[in-house]
């Protein structure tokens, strides 16, 4: 029983670096969300939460929490994305939206 | 029972139909005119039908002209108007002369006097829409002096002076015979039209239908008249505020990334709605929650 255990707690330790981020995980999450946000500038499609998100990637990564670095910095990858679908989704049907 | 092949042609039928209608739809869109006249009577005879006791005149007040609740309360407002500061300050600002000891009547067509609801303006030179604001740092930029920031309360202060000598010249917003000014009104009109922001809101998504309702504490005002009262003091601010100040703010509460004050495509959309208001009397400077 006890070997049971050890062992448990021997395979959850080793697995603990495989799960957390690493500092170069980090760095390319914000750098993929700062070239996404960059497309939905250009766009003038950004969202403020976007750039929330970013801001927050920046100074985790400052603070080395790689961990909070790359969650936020993959949040703001989706948002930007979504962002330039939206605007994308847009050039069309904004006319079914038009009073007649 | 239908057979197989016979079904197949059925289906190759169908298909062929829809994709038909499907190349048709685009160039449908593509071939609509740009009318700013009937866009114009639309939206006003859909706002007008909707606030039957509102008169026209009062459209200009905004939430004021369609909520009796509010209305007593700014009435009370109205006894100290709010603004009255930024009058002054505008004034003083108005006649100090530039350096080179013009002023800015002298950039304006009647001495900057009764203009108000003349803009935003299309400049043929530039091909571009050219709102009060801009006028004003244009004039500025004539004699040598620096732009001012259109969301500074200067600025603010500056059109509420001009708006002031305005009140009660029904909105007259012109779109010169010129693709270029057409283009930039159905910009204006896509920007109005599109929805932004995480929250996927557009302008008309809030003020349209649903002018007159509550959005938490807020009455929404109708699109139609909703630049006569510019520049605005607003409580919410503290302070003056320009069109393109609520504007950007209005971005950011849909959590769009605000552009930059004198993008083409915030003057463009305030050409689009204060053509919606054309006939409607200028009441600002006013006063806003």
């Amino acid at each position: 029983m006890i070997r049971a255990v050890l062992l448990a707690a021997g395979v959850a330790v080793l697995s603990l670096p495989a799960l957390a981020a690493t500092q170069a995980e980090a760095e390319a999450a914000l750098a993929a969300a700062k070239a996404a946000e960059t497309e939905a500038l250009a766009a003038k499609a950004a969202w403020t939460t976007t750039e929330a998100n970013l801001s927050k990637s920046v100074k985790a990564l400052a603070a080395c929490n790689w961990e909070e670095a790359k969650a936020t910095a993959d949040e703001a990858l989706a948002l930007a994305r979504r962002s330039v679908e939206q605007a994308e989704e847009q050039k069309t049907i904004w006319r079914n939206a038009v009073f007649r | 029972m239908i057979r197989d092949s016979q079904r197949d042609r059925y289906a190759l039928a169908r298909n062929v139909a829809c994709a038909l209608l499907l190349a048709a739809a685009p160039a449908q869109a593509a071939d609509e005119k740009i009318d700013p006249e009937a866009d114009r009577k639309a939206l006003q005879a859909f706002v007008f039908a909707k606030f039957p006791k509102v008169a026209k005149e009062d459209f200009g007040n905004g939430p004021y002209a369609v909520n009796a609740e509010m209305r007593k309360q700014w009435l009370e407002i109205m006894q100290f108007p709010p603004y009255e500061l930024a009058l002054d300050e505008g004034r003083a600002e108005w006649e100090k002369p530039f350096a080179n000891g013009k002023h800015y009547a002298d950039c304006f067509d009647n001495k900057g006097v009764s203009i108000r609801q003349t803009y935003p303006r299309f400049i043929s030179a530039t091909g571009q829409v050219e709102t009060l604001e801009g006028a004003i740092n244009r004039c500025r930029a004539q004699n040598g002096e620096k732009p001012l920031d259109p969301m500074t309360d200067t600025m603010a202060s500056l059109t509420a002076v001009m708006a002031e000598s305005s009140r009660g010249k029904p909105f007259a917003i012109s779109i010169p015979d010129d693709p270029r000014a057409l283009a930039a009104y159905d910009r204006g009109k896509e920007f109005y039209y599109s929805r932004k922001g995480q929250l996927g809101v557009s302008c008309a998504s809030c003020h349209n239908s649903p002018a007159g309702e509550r959005l938490r504490g807020d009455i929404l005002a109708p699109t139609v008249g909703i630049t006569a009262g510019m520049p605005i003091y607003r409580s919410d601010w503290g302070s003056m505020g320009t069109t393109i100040r609520r504007i950007a703010s209005c971005s950011s509460q849909t959590r769009a990334l605000p552009l930059n004050p004198d993008d083409e495509d915030y003057r463009d959309v305030e050409y689009f709605i204060s053509y919606m208001s054309n006939g409607i009397p200028i009441t600002g400077p006013g006063t806003r929650p």
